[in-house]
């Protein structure tokens, strides 16, 4: 396998557009000489994809589209739950068929530990030995596993180019056997709370491997490998990543390194930008992004793709989701409301059971992490539905002025979700209380 | 409620009919009582349980102990009852308090006043007044008399305290009974021939719909169980229903199908579960051929071990249950090992059905009067060629 010289990074401009405002005015640069096709491999103009990308409706920035995936054929704007293990916990497979999940995420890292990429190749890939007959993605392991266990993590180490080698030839054919629609390219991920150098080596060490992703990958025809922006909360980072990965064509991106415990207004201006800098005719996927509210505000924004352990992992813990934020259901004024978690939800668990019954049963019962976990994600799923098919009418904007109305009843809508729906053209001046400083 | 004996087999087993006013269809007996945890199954989701054969697993046990912890009686009230708390309507409700998962008697703490019980929120003891007042609320379609049972090795004295303990307490249950639901007699004796016979006896003259059988399952030996089987249901009428709780593993349900007993609690299906087993014997009535490989149960299999890690097939083959229809052995296996929910949830469906599969056989064992074949060929093939693996004690504990 070729290997890339190491090219040192160019200065960082950070301290120049330390001052960018309100979105989307982005820097005219140069184009630096890194991040043209020196030493990448591009792919070729009749991109190999194994995907197609309708958009049906749009309005202003936020889209409505059809994703055809070799296993589904899928709406978005979409969430996806997450399968860590090659199961939603607790929930089985024609559940999530009647919930209505189109997309469910696996890790590659877990599933390579347990049961090994080469038991459910030869089982017939991931979709037959979890018989999933849907769309699934298989992510690397963000947070767990792949990173922190990468030999480049562990300290001094001398060619990080000879690591990655060592690291992404298991990699690619892990994701290669186990047969997703949709695998995510090896990246370099730090966190969003540290600054200093590190956000920016990560993000040239993201593009370099994308080129050894896309040269090691063996199923273009059936697998489509997403490419995922870094650069932490630095916008001239984001962007160069972002020029690196559209040059390499791929059939999707996502917007990585969020999700981590970053501020909310920092957070909406990377989606921001990386929405507007992305193709159009692509899939757009903010990864790890999680509560309905980022969701809306994402969608709105111009994202198409979502996931999060949030839903099912709350649903544990006891919490419900619910049009107004969340529902407690551990709380001890529960145990005499004998309204449904939802009123205006049509799952199964809404139509049948009661706060009591759910509060009588959550963290002692297996079945209290269940049925919160269907109701959980049947909420997130309506809610995807409800954003592709408002988007598809032209009601969006009175869709996201009815959710955060529901959500922010006195109107107190937070700053940063008004700043953001000023640059996604949206006027939800109805939903904010006015404060009369005259 | 209406119950029918139908057909007798060697005298004394019995296939019959039960109608419940919730349920659609009658149920034929033998039949379980599925277990459950305030109301619901332990892990088998309301929207799988459609999947069951039906009508044989509309029959659930629910404990009003379960209740104690986080629901009043009040709150249950006003929710409407059992079938409206718990969202299944065509099903029939078994209540009474022994449940032999989590809440065993506790006999050393019975008094006078109440019957104790052991459950994951500690001692509780539940008085006849109480424990009525939540048969108002829960409106179960037949419920059990508080009893209280005692171990088999208690004193004389103890256990004939026991009897007319739960006679008086019977007497007054049914003084406070509520309009709607079967009253069952609950008859205890603990291990006295004598103390059976009298407490059955007793019973039999009372005003109830059926007969609630305890203090089995409470350490005495399957030796003397026939004999004490055989002392109660010898003095009962026969046209009533006869329900057992506590005998757990198919073995002792047919000794209980041998003494004239029609409906059964048991919690084999949950042992299995939780320790990664799922049922395989034969349920088309053909002898088990043990193969001769020492170590292979032909009873169940243990899906955690690594033999079945690439074993691309359902657990039976040609059992419809959802499990077996939709993922394969070497599925469960990875979710047993990485400990994931599901591997509980698809073990107890598939355990469910097949165990229901077996009473299936039962009936029809009887119905063709030829049940007490049945059961030797059934007692005997489970135990020809196989080692002694020592997992079946384990099940008998409690």
């Amino acid at each position: 396998m070729a290997l890339t010289p190491f090219c040192s990074p160019p200065p960082s401009l950070c301290s120049s557009f330390r001052s960018l405002r309100r979105g989307l005015f982005l820097p005219l640069l140069q184009a630096y000489p890194y991040t043209t096709s020196k030493g990448a491999v591009p792919m070729p103009e009749t991109a190999l994809m194994a995907l197609r990308f309708e958009v049906l409706g749009r309005f202003n920035r936020a889209r409505a589209a059809q994703l055809t995936l070799p296993h589904f054929v899928c709406q978005t704007p979409l969430f996806m739950p997450v399968g860590t293990q090659g199961t939603i916990k607790g929930l089985a497979t024609n559940q999530l068929e009647d919930i209505g999940c189109q997309i469910i995420l696996g890790n590659t890292y877990h599933l390579a530990l347990r049961p090994t990429s080469e038991l459910i190749d030869e089982l017939g890939g991931l979709h037959k030995f979890m018989n999933w007959p849907r769309a699934l993605l298989t992510d690397s392991g963000e947070s767990s596993g792949w990173k922190a266990n990468a030999p480049y993590t562990r300290g001094v180490y001398s060619n990080p180019s000879m690591c990655f080698t060592l690291a992404y030839f298991g990699y690619s054919c892990y994701i290669n056997r186990i047969g997703a629609d949709i695998i995510m390219a090896l990246d370099d991920v730090v966190k969003t709370t540290i600054t200093g150098p590190r956000i920016e080596e990560a993000m040239y060490r993201t593009l370099r491997w994308i080129d050894r992703c896309i040269a090691a990958h063996k199923r273009p025809y059936d697998q489509n490998l997403f490419g995922i922006v870094q650069g932490g909360l630095d916008p001239v980072l984001r962007d160069i990543c972002v020029r690196g990965l559209v040059d390499r064509n791929l059939p999707g991106y996502a917007i990585g390194g969020l999700a981590g415990g970053e501020d909310k207004d920092s957070f909406w201006r990377v989606v921001a930008q990386c929405t507007a800098a992305l193709p159009e005719d692509k899939p757009r996927y903010v990864m790890g992004v999680g509560y309905p509210l980022d969701i809306v505000v994402c969608s709105a924004l111009g994202a198409d793709m979502y996931d999060c352990v949030y839903p099912t992992r709350t649903a544990r813990f006891g919490t419900a989701l619910v049009p107004e934020g969340v529902l407690k259901l551990k709380n001890n004024a529960m145990a005499e409301d004998t309204r449904p978690i939802d009123s205006t939800c049509a799952c199964m668990v809404c139509k049948n059971y009661s706060r009591a019954y759910i509060h009588s049963l959550v963290s002692k019962d297996a079945m209290g992490s269940q049925l919160l976990s269907y109701h959980n994600l049947y909420y997130m799923m309506q809610l995807s539905r409800n954003l592709h098919s408002s988007i598809v009418r032209g009601k969006f904007p009175e869709f996201v002025c009815n959710f955060l109305q529901k959500m922010f009843p006195k109107g107190d809508v937070p700053e940063w979700v008004c700043n953001a729906m000023e640059v996604a053209e949206i006027d939800i001046s109805s939903c904010r209380a006015r404060f009369r400083d005259d | 409620m209406k119950f029918v004996v139908k057909a007798l087999s060697n005298g004394t087993a019995r296939a019959g009919v039960l109608h419940l006013d919730s349920v659609a269809a009658a149920i034929d007996t033998p039949s379980l009582l599925l277990s459950t945890r305030k109301g619901l199954p332990l892990f088998t989701s309301p929207d799988l349980l459609s999947s069951f054969p039906s009508p044989d697993s509309r029959l659930l046990h629910v404990s009003p102990l379960h209740f104690l912890e986080g629901l009043s009686i009040k709150t249950i009230s006003k929710i409407g009852g059992l079938h409206q708390l718990v969202g299944l309507h065509d099903c029939g409700f078994a209540a009474f308090p022994r449940d032999s998962i989590q809440c065993l008697p506790e006999a050393t703490a019975t008094n006078k006043t109440g019957a104790s019980f052991e459950t994951p929120c500690g001692r509780l003891l539940i008085k006849p007044a109480e424990y009525m007042e939540m048969m108002s609320s829960m409106k179960p379609e037949l419920w059990a008399t508080l009893a209280d049972e005692v171990p088999a090795w208690v004193s004389d004295k103890r256990n004939k305290t026991s009897v007319d303990r739960t006679i008086k307490w019977l007497d007054e249950c049914i003084a406070l009974s509520p309009v709607s639901g079967a009253v069952f007699g609950a008859i205890v004796g603990g291990s006295s021939l004598e103390e059976r016979r009298r407490c059955a006896q007793e019973v039999a003259t009372r005003n109830v719909s059926g007969y609630w059988i305890g203090g089995f399952g409470l350490a005495e030996s399957m030796d003397e169980r026939p004999a004490l089987l055989n002392a109660v249901t010898e003095a009962l009428p026969e046209e009533k229903p006869r329900l057992i709780c506590g005998l757990g593993l198919p073995e002792e349900i047919l000794q209980g199908v041998a003494a004239g007993v029609d409906l059964f609690e048991s919690t084999y299906i949950y042992h299995l579960t939780l320790e990664g087993f799922a049922l395989t014997f034969p349920l088309d009535g053909t002898r088990i051929n043990a193969p001769n490989v020492a170590g292979i149960d032909p009873r169940k299999i243990n899906l955690r071990a690594t033999v079945f890690r690439k074993d691309a097939t359902p657990i039976v083959e040609g059992c419809l249950c959802y499990t077996c229809q939709n993922h394969t052995r070497a599925y469960i296996n990875h979710l047993l090992n990485v400990h994931e929910m599901l591997a509980q949830i698809l073990l107890e469906i598939h355990n469910t059905h097949h165990f229901l599969g077996f009473f299936g056989l039962i009936r029809e064992a009887i119905k063709a009067g030829r049940f007490e074949e049945f059961r030797k060929d059934f007692v005997r093939s489970r135990y020809d060629g196989l080692v002694e693996d020592g997992s079946e004690p384990v099940l008998l504990a409690r």
